[in-house]
């Protein structure tokens, strides 16, 4: 019992001093004494979960309907193009219907090159010699690629990780806010930004898939047909919502509930993928807030040879398969840039340029949960939840001093140190402080006091039984010890399924708990039995008075 | 100096001798909590059932009832209103929106207008959006969670003790747990995440004293091997019983002064807490020890444990 060398001596201490050395900018921030911490010492701090320090918490989940459907129109583009290329193999009846892609080949004797030539826009999946897409002949000259199951799976994990880096850029531009973006289990992604407690401008940059395509007008669809919703093969038909008055090529709504629509050829002349620039401007005319792009080079030359080419008609600027406006193209467009006109405001316009810097989504999200927090609750709440802390623990101090005397005294410099401990882990290691996890904390003060009630007790009882003072204290810290162990071990439990099931605040809980076991075991066991040790080993006590 | 002393030093209480009608009362304690909570239900907040909880401040005291009268009168279906923590602070309640997100953002939206239009200086605290996907997910995650750790700790304790000592436990959280249940049912209070983190602290904590009193009978199962089960059971809970009053009243001291002063939002975990760890003390005394006398453990039901530890400690 008294055996405790000076080298123990010193680590424990050490680990005292490099607690309380770590809690201190936790302690200090948003005080005077926190510009007087040197610059040169550590400043790891606790963060704040966003119900004690305000914002917004929004869980998004995927469309996954909406990824499939877009992958399937993502191949068809691919397709068209490869085939398109020298040498050509002409193409028809081109379809996305069931989720597949199925065209047919003009000429049957080139179905097994246009085969050999899809096999390069598929990807093997792993060593299975399966790919991510089937392709099939079907009445010999039609073929179908039909979307594989494990090709997928991978694409939706593809799609969530750019996702998360879209979500990313389009609510953090700049990239110096400290904001939380993570993928959740296989299609959702969690956003947390601390600071704004409105969401809705957060909700109108994430909720734009931001795809954007220019295409040209199809003149020669007979507007009464279009409104039936029927185009011309190789066109489609779209929504034109904000369709100006009296322009030709548009089948206006004939009924309240309707809405102007309009063909488009399919092909896409250039997308929103080759984007490289976009900011809000305003109209030089007009004075209209708009969007001003930048192509990159391939864009750029692509886009100016096709303005050139079709001179006088107009082009349709789409948006998430909306029609935005259908400008007329009075000279060729050679300079890469471009602007993109529509029903904006400054705010909108903003916006769709942020989003268009950022690049299209990969699929739709949907907001499944929100939860936004004003600053001053968060404030209401440190406060209450500060001073409920230091009264329940001068309680707890109070009640161990009267009950065990020199041992309360022990045990309240464990206390002490214990909470220092969990505030200097906790900055370690960077984990967020809830409002859950304050009580958490308290909980943790009036259970870490238990050890030392379970080793007092037990000296008592030792004593009466008349054993000797150093026997009782060594067979006091021995035996309970073990249910120590045992009742730590519970809570180790309760608080890892905790953590694994738990979101944010419960989370926040579970952590504080967890680090406070590991480090109220320290305290209430090793330190006091130093300090006891001590004492001992210095005044040779006769008796013990607890 | 005096130390204080709660338990005098050489408690003899006859525990045991009660145990019959205690276990009668506790187990229709507990089927009437179960009954009561499926009968009455819980009030479930917006994390389990979806739906909208918004909360507000205002700079003085309002009239409820108009207040209530102006968010029906934006027909977003049927509306609760309680005050929470101060007498101008209030929570308001609506239920899932039928329109998906959108129509839950403009509820929201409406409800927050209304307050800035007709009670200037107000502040809204918190808006939380909890689609019914969401919350049923919440909710099964959290009944998984209970019963994962119940039956996690269960096992633990059959590991490091015996079985009838594993069932004991599981019987004991089984007990403290719906309780807990029922004292939310029949108060109304909300049940939120929280609760569920409060429930799983109770998992955790409430065995704590039975920790510590199987701890000392399997010692004194060890130390005295002609005595009878119920003497050897009185006397473990004698001599355990001044820890036991210690350590529930730091942590009771602790938790009552966050039930009283600390923050709204987390009234009631702190008060699930308080009443765990009550029924907790009481369960470890009247559900965990006369389990054992069912069970028929006897020293000898550690004796193999014990030539195995011997076996296995002699050489160092």
């Amino acid at each position: 019992m008294l055996e405790f060398p000076r080298w123990k001596v010193w680590t424990v201490w050490l680990v005292v001093l490099v607690g309380v050395y770590l809690s201190i900018p936790s302690l200090i921030a948003g005080t005077p004494f926190a510009d007087r911490w040197p610059a040169w010492a550590d400043h790891q701090k606790i963060n704040l979960g966003l119900d004690l320090a305000g914002g917004s918490h929004l869980l998004l989940e995927a469309d996954q309907r909406d990824a499939q459907k877009q992958r399937v129109q993502g191949m068809e583009d691919a397709v068209a193009t490869e085939l398109r290329r020298d040498p050509r193999i002409d193409i028809g009846d081109i379809s996305t219907a069931e989720g597949r892609v199925s065209f047919m080949v003009r000429d049957p004797t080139k179905v097994d090159a246009a085969v050999e030539r899809l096999r390069t826009l598929t990807q093997p999946m792993g060593l299975t010699g399966n790919r991510d897409w089937d392709v099939q002949v079907v009445d010999s000259t039609r073929v179908v690629l039909i979307p594989t199951n494990t090709g997928q799976v991978r694409a939706m994990k593809d799609a969530m990780s750019v996702a998360r880096d879209v979500v990313r850029r389009r609510i953090d531009p700049s990239g110096t806010r400290e904001i939380t973006v993570v993928t959740e289990g296989s299609n959702r992604i969690l956003v947390e930004v601390p600071g704004v407690d409105n969401p809705d401008q957060l909700k109108r940059l994430i909720g734009q898939t931001a795809r954007l395509e220019f295409k040209l007008v199809d003149l020669e669809a007979n507007p009464a047909e279009v409104a039936q919703g029927h185009a011309p093969p190789g066109s489609e038909v779209l929504d034109y919502p904000e369709a100006q008055p009296g322009l030709p090529f548009v089948a206006y709504p004939s009924a309240a509930g309707q809405v102007a629509k309009v063909a488009v050829k399919r092909r896409v002349m250039v997308s929103g993928d080759q984007i490289t620039r976009a900011k809000q401007g305003f109209d030089q005319q007009s004075n209209a807030p708009i969007v001003q792009i930048t192509f990159n080079s391939a864009g750029a030359h692509r886009f100016g040879r096709v303005t050139q080419d079709n001179v006088n008609k107009p082009f349709a600027i789409i948006l998430d398969n909306r029609v935005l406006s259908a400008p007329n193209i009075n000279e060729p467009i050679l300079g890469g840039q471009a602007q993109i006109t529509g029903n904006f405001t400054v705010q909108t316009a903003n916006d769709l340029a942020v989003s268009l810097a950022s690049g299209k989504l990969p699929v739709k999200l949907n907001v499944i949960e929100e939860r936004s927090i004003g600053p001053d609750l968060g404030k209401d709440s440190i406060h209450k939840g500060v001073i409920a802390s230091v009264i329940g623990t001068l309680g707890v101090i109070l009640f161990m001093l009267v009950t065990y005397g020199r041992f309360g005294v022990y045990a309240t410099i464990a206390l002490i140190v214990n909470g220092f401990l969990i505030l200097g882990l906790m900055a370690l290691f960077g984990a967020t402080l809830t409002l859950p996890g304050i009580a958490g904390f308290i909980l943790t003060i009036g259970a870490a006091v238990d050890a030392n009630v379970l080793i007092n007790e037990r000296i008592r009882e030792e004593i009466r039984r008349g054993r000797r003072l150093l026997d009782a204290v060594e067979t006091g810290y021995r035996e309970a010890f073990r249910a120590i162990f045992d009742a730590n071990v519970t809570h180790v439990i309760s608080a890892t399924i905790m953590a694994y099931f738990g979101s944010g605040p419960v989370r926040g809980f579970a952590v504080v708990l967890l680090i406070g076991v590991v480090t109220s075991v320290f305290t209430a066991v090793y330190f006091t039995r130093m300090l006891v040790a001590l004492w001992i080993r210095r005044s040779r006590p006769r008796e013990l008075h607890i | 100096m005096k130390l204080l002393k709660l338990v005098p030093d050489h408690t003899n209480v006859d525990f045991m001798r009660w145990r019959n009608l205690a276990v009668i009362l506790s187990t229709l304690l507990t089927v009437a909590s179960l009954a009561f909570t499926a009968y009455r239900g819980l009030n479930l907040g917006v994390d389990f059932i979806g739906g909208q909880l918004i909360r507000v401040t205002f700079a003085q005291s309002v009239d409820v009832e108009q207040l209530r009268g102006r968010v029906l009168g934006l027909h977003l279906g049927e509306a609760s209103i309680q005050e929470f923590g101060g007498p101008t602070s209030y929570q308001i309640r609506l239920p899932k929106p039928p329109g998906g997100d959108a129509a839950a953002n403009q509820a929201a939206n409406q409800v927050k207008q209304l307050v800035a239009a007709n009670y200037p200086g107000s502040r809204v605290d918190s808006v939380e959006t909890v689609s019914g996907k969401v919350s049923e997910e919440l909710a099964s995650d959290g009944l998984k969670a209970i019963i994962f750790a119940m039956l996690g700790i269960a096992v633990y304790i059959w590991i490091r003790f015996e079985w009838q000592f594993g069932v004991g436990a599981l019987l004991t959280l089984a007990h403290d747990v719906s309780m807990t249940l029922g004292f939310f049912a029949f108060t109304r209070l909300q049940v939120d995440l929280n609760v569920v983190a409060a429930l799983l602290t109770i998992v955790g904590y409430s065995l704590n004293d039975t920790v510590v009193i199987y701890d000392r009978i399997r010692e004194n199962l060890r130390k005295y091997r002609k005595m009878a089960i119920l003497p050897l059971l009185n006397l473990s809970l004698n001599e355990t019983l001044a820890r036991t009053v210690v350590t529930s009243l730091t942590v009771l001291i602790a938790l009552g002064v966050l039930m009283a002063i600390g923050p709204e939002v987390i009234f009631g975990l702190a008060i699930a807490i308080f009443l765990g760890v009550l029924i907790g003390t009481y369960s470890s005394i009247y559900i965990s020890a006369p389990v054992l006398v069912w069970l028929k453990v006897t020293p000898d039901s550690f004796v193999k444990v014990d030539e195995k530890e011997e076996r296995g400690t002699q050489p160092a």
